[in-house]
């Protein structure tokens, strides 16, 4: 059929004829013949996997910056509560440095830590880190910590401990996890950087020693690893220049 | 009458008679595993009943395309392409939400009762039928899942729908109650196993009830014909 595109009556009617065909194609007496044939069955299975492939794919295309935003405010958020605002006016999340963290067991063999600066100077740090041998696997936290090695503050992100036994690590839960504020290396020693059970100074909970035990440990690992790092953490200028991985 | 003998017939199998866990015994894996508490049993429950709901009204709506040899694969691509939309879309737009509830949605995946409901009743029904079936069939997995839930936690913890307010907002908070104070706690309760238990207790109270029905029906129609002879 010969066509002028600018003739809008000629267009009307060729989408007629489709919808007239895919009307009588869909009918289901139509349908009732076509289903048996194997040509239609290949035909409809894979054009439902492409639909369905088109569908997320597009979702996902879609979608990927809201979430990767949504991501980054919630660790904004759990930055907050471990690095009190009033100690930085710089954006943390862009300010950040990669330590390799291998020999501490904490989960990942390199680590991203952010820093706090008030008026260009080092105030405190913050890094993820995991206990990666909780009762029922990993426990994954977030620590801040000053520049003198003084703990300012732990968070639990996730974990999977004993929902009503392990899970008074979180903050909401129980107030456990705030006797780590201020602690340190230095006013604690070694042998005190453990639950009361081992002979250490924090409490373990009745009925779950293991969810407090590990992650005390953890906690301690994460502060030997800001102290191997901490002439370069605290004076960026004498170490590696700051990343934005 | 706004409700048809048709639709009373769905919703009263969906919420009892054939419900999904007491009628067919499906979908134990998702419930023994998120039911440590009620909140988390509702979660859950919402969660599926949504879907459910989507994945029967599509399936109702493509059943004269989908043939019989290749029903199975087509749906098992359907449901999980919709659970990854959901997950998806809810991640994106509904983050706090998606926090307390993003657990769950994957677990839909493994829940065999979306694609038994899909086999069994969305694919021979019209899609109006096969919306409210969803409805139904989620509204009663939902009801079971917070009676086993609030089962477990009271007596696990002497709680009943703690953290309620992180999953459906601060103007529930009147839900959280302290059903036994110092309670000193259950640990077997919170565990699958203490699961496994309080189920079949439910089970047990379920059919004891229909037992109980149908004698009354019987004596009632005894009673019935001694009066008319």
């Amino acid at each position: 059929m010969r066509c002028d595109p600018a003739t809008f009556q000629c267009l009307k009617e060729k989408i007629a004829v489709y919808r007239e065909f895919l009307k009588n194609w869909l009918e289901p007496s139509n349908l009732e013949k076509l289903r048996p044939t194997l040509k239609f069955q290949t035909g409809i299975l894979a054009g439902f996997a492409l639909l369905a492939s088109v569908l997320l794919g597009v979702t996902n295309c879609s979608t990927e910056g809201a979430i990767q935003q949504r991501l980054a405010e919630d660790l904004a958020k759990s930055l907050e509560e471990v690095v009190p605002a009033a100690l930085h006016d710089n954006d943390m999340l862009q300010d950040t440095l990669t330590i390799p963290s291998a020999d501490y067991n904490i989960g990942a063999n390199k680590t991203t830590v952010y820093i706090a600066k008030k008026s260009g100077d080092v105030t405190a740090v913050c890094f993820k880190f995991t206990a990666p041998d909780g009762y029922s696997g990993a426990i994954n936290m977030i620590a801040g910590i000053d520049r003198n090695g003084n703990i300012l503050g732990v968070r639990v992100l996730s974990h999977k401990e004993t929902p009503g036994l392990g899970d008074k690590i979180e903050a909401a839960k129980s107030d456990w996890i705030s006797n780590f504020v201020g602690r340190s290396l230095d006013n604690l020693s070694a042998a005190q950087w453990a639950v009361k059970k081992d002979g250490g100074e924090f409490d373990q909970f009745a009925g779950a020693t293991i969810t407090p035990r590990k992650s005390v440990q953890a906690i301690y690992r994460s502060l030997q690893l800001f102290k191997a790092h901490q002439a370069q953490l605290i004076n960026p200028v004498a170490g590696l220049s700051p990343d934005n991985e | 009458m706004f409700i048809s003998e048709t639709y009373r017939k769905i919703a009263s199998d969906g919420l009892w008679n054939n419900n999904i866990v007491f009628g067919q015994n499906l979908a134990l894996c998702p419930l023994l595993a998120v039911t440590g508490t009620a909140t988390n049993g509702l979660g859950m429950g919402l969660a599926t009943l949504v879907v459910i709901t989507a994945s029967n009204g599509l399936i109702s709506l493509t059943r004269h395309l989908i043939p019989g040899e290749i029903r199975i694969p087509i749906f098992v691509l359907l449901i999980a392409a919709l659970v990854t939309l959901v997950d998806i879309l809810m991640n994106a737009w509904a983050h706090e939400l998606y926090k307390v509830l993003g657990l769950f949605i994957a677990l839909i995946v493994t829940n065999c009762a979306l694609l038994g409901r899909a086999e069994a009743f969305a694919s021979k029904q019209p899609v109006k039928h096969a919306l409210w079936d969803g409805l139904m069939m989620g509204a009663g997995f939902t009801l079971v899942l917070v009676a086993l839930g609030a089962a477990r936690e009271i007596s696990a913890s002497g709680t009943l729908f703690a953290n309620a307010s992180l999953l459906l907002g601060e103007s529930f908070r009147f839900l959280e109650v302290t059903v036994i104070p110092d309670y000193k706690g259950f640990l077997l309760m919170a565990l699958p196993p203490g699961g496994f238990i309080m189920l079949a207790f439910l089970i047990v109270g379920k059919r004891l009830i229909d037992q109980k029905l149908a004698q009354r029906k019987a004596q009632s129609i005894l009673v019935n014909e001694a009066i008319t002879e």
